[in-house]
């Protein structure tokens, strides 16, 4: 059953009612939200201000938007300069292109450098849809997770895109946050907790545990709910912070549930899946299955299809969840 | 820079210029690696910003109003640390003892973190311009008065992120920006016109909406006109491209694109320390 503490939306159960937003929009929120807190936090933009909703801050404080053009390296460099100087910049672009092409000016000039720029990767995963693999960030999560002193958030939907927004400014480091293209179901609330490096059971279970981060997260609570009338006791768990991972949250679904599946729209190298089984090969040793992209780039096509075409889909987390009860 | 440069002060610059090769080299030594030609090329530059042009307090390394100083081609940075130990931002002992050591704050490409007075991270080439520019543009935001330096090598000139820079500069009139290149012709493959011809440089930063100055990088007072030149540029950012020869100082390096990244030898270092020695005021006496 949903925790009734993570104050989900109500409704979270009907596909067709559900409020559907891109986590995009609860960055373009979270940034002007973190611009009326703080005067220094200041917004880069790479000729991309509509779709990844930078343009929502530059309308609100013109003289706190900075437009690079199409320069990711230059994106990241003069953010790492205004970051020495005392402000605190949000870079935005698509994933693909920065944390991608500007993976070196990341590395040196902002995480070695200890500055606190925040990365905002929006068009990340195959749900970017048409555009096809070039746009498609599947790798950026994993990039960053392994520089040192820096956070990765991967929000749910746009509720949680707008808190881990206003959260990242108030870090001290450098943060990357993960951002979709696509509208995804809004199943948070401004009640739902949100806390940098503390990841969240959405719905309780002993049989095993479905730990999914990003807008995957509602098809892991679906297939959840499915194997629920099939007589399988699901936990989900919300692991939005990749970077610190919460170790303590993963450890004791392991001890309790005995049986882990990870979900993200992510290489399964290097992502989500991974850090989980970090944690658990060396804490709780269980059966470990893995839903995610397997070694192939994207491709053009719609979102939904892709998802299924992917095997990120509710029948395919649900196999995952089955196979993995087995091998218990 | 409030002090003009008056013959007395530019004599006490040359000579400490000779005292930071003499540091520079027994630094190397001791190393056993790192880039020799290129930290000699910048000595006279770096010895008139730390002792003349930049305003800073080695006591107060992180005092806010200070001129920035972004070193871009961060593999030259042990001709930093030994000017800042001369200019007292740590012991001159640590600066001759503990380049490129294990747990030193000298480290072999500079880090921020680690060494304060130290403004940026660096060592991969051509991203200083940006940074400098990101630190222009904060000041530009908030109306402070000090000024943003990025000093970096010409072989970087090769990389696309120096020219996206560049172009944020000029766009945004950052005047408070000067941009010196070490112009000294070689890098790591050879005379950079083989590698990647640059030339013509200066055409290349006035189309890119600069104003652009040329020096004899060896030569204190010039440099120190053209830094005051650029202040009074209103319109744009200016760039210096400084001619340096590498590895200024001692005949056997000086133009030896060999000599780019390796260190003295002991028996050699001795040798180039005496050379220094005995050189005594000729360097100033080239340009006199």
């Amino acid at each position: 059953m949903l925790n009734p503490n993570a104050h989900l939306v109500s409704n979270w159960n009907d596909r067709t009612k559900i409020e559907m937003l891109p986590t995009r929009d609860g960055f373009g929120k979270g940034l002007v939200a973190a611009g009326e807190k703080d005067p220094r936090v200041v917004v880069l933009c790479a000729d991309l201000a509509e779709s990844t909703r930078a343009m929502w801050f530059k309308e609100k404080f013109p003289d706190r938007y900075i437009e690079i053009g199409v320069a990711e390296q230059n994106l990241a460099t003069v953010a790492s300069g205004l970051a020495a100087y005392g402000k605190i910049p949000f870079i935005t672009s698509y994933a693909a292109f920065s944390p991608g092409r500007n993976n070196e000016q990341i590395r040196t000039t902002i995480a070695l450098n200890n500055v606190p720029v925040k990365i905002g990767g929006a068009h990340a995963g195959i749900s970017v849809g048409p555009d096809g693999a070039t746009h498609q960030a599947l790798e950026d999560a994993g990039l960053m997770r392994m520089l040192p002193r820096m956070t990765v958030l991967i929000p749910c939907d746009a509720v949680e895109a707008e808190k881990a927004t206003v959260a990242a400014a108030s870090l001290p480091g450098p943060v990357y946050i993960r951002f979709g293209r696509e509208k995804s179901a809004v199943l948070t609330t401004k009640e739902t907790p949100f806390q940098v490096g503390k990841a969240e059971v959405y719905r309780e279970g002993n049989d095993a545990t479905i730990i999914a981060a990003g807008m995957l997260l509602y098809n892991a609570l679906l297939a959840a709910e499915e194997l629920g009338k099939e007589g399988l006791d699901i936990r989900v768990v919300n692991s939005h912070t990749l970077k610190p991972i919460d170790s303590e949250t993963i450890v004791a679904a392991a001890r309790e549930t005995g049986a882990i599946v990870t979900v993200e729209e992510h290489q399964i190298y290097g992502g989500l899946g991974s850090a989980v089984a970090e944690v658990i090969v060396a804490h709780q040793p269980v059966p470990m299955e893995f839903i995610g992209v397997r070694d192939r780039f994207g491709e053009s096509g719609e979102p939904a299809e892709l998802i299924e075409a992917f095997g990120l889909g509710v029948s395919h987390i649900k196999e995952a969840v089955k196979k993995v009860i087995e091998r218990k | 820079m409030s002090h003009p440069l008056h013959d007395e002060k530019l004599k006490e610059l040359e000579l400490k210029a000779l005292e930071v090769r003499r540091l520079l080299i027994e630094m190397l030594v001791e190393a056993k690696s790192g880039h020799t030609a290129g930290p000699l090329g910048m000595a006279d530059i770096f010895t008139a910003f730390y002792f003349h042009i930049l305003d800073h307090d080695p006591k107060n390394p992180e005092w806010p109003e200070r001129d920035r100083l972004i070193l871009s081609n961060g593999h030259i940075v042990p001709i930093r640390y030994a000017v800042m130990a001369l200019a007292g931002y740590f012991p001159v002992e640590e600066a001759k003892k503990t380049l490129r050591k294990f747990g030193s704050r000298l480290q072999g490409h500079p880090e921020r973190e680690r060494l304060p007075g130290m403004e940026t991270t660096s060592g991969p080439l051509g991203s200083g311009l940006s940074q400098a520019a990101g630190i222009a543009y904060g000041a530009k935001m908030d109306k402070r008065r000090f000024r943003v330096y990025c000093l970096m090598s010409d072989g970087e000139q090769d990389a696309g992120n120096v020219w996206e820079g560049a172009m944020f500069a000029a766009k945004y009139k950052l005047n408070n920006l000067t941009a010196i290149i070490d112009r000294n012709n070689i890098q790591i493959n050879g005379m950079t016109e083989e590698v990647m011809p640059l030339e013509p440089l200066e055409d290349k930063y006035k189309a890119f909406g600069w104003h652009v100055l040329h020096v004899d990088g060896h030569n204190v007072r010039h440099f120190v006109d053209a830094i005051e030149h650029a202040q009074a540029v209103y319109e744009k950012p200016t760039v210096i491209i400084a001619h340096t020869i590498p590895g200024k100082g001692i005949e056997e390096i000086e133009f030896d694109y060999l000599w780019h990244g390796k260190p003295p030898k002991p028996e050699e270092g001795k040798k180039f320390l005496d050379e220094l020695r005995t050189l005594g005021g000729k360097i100033r006496s080239e340009h006199e």
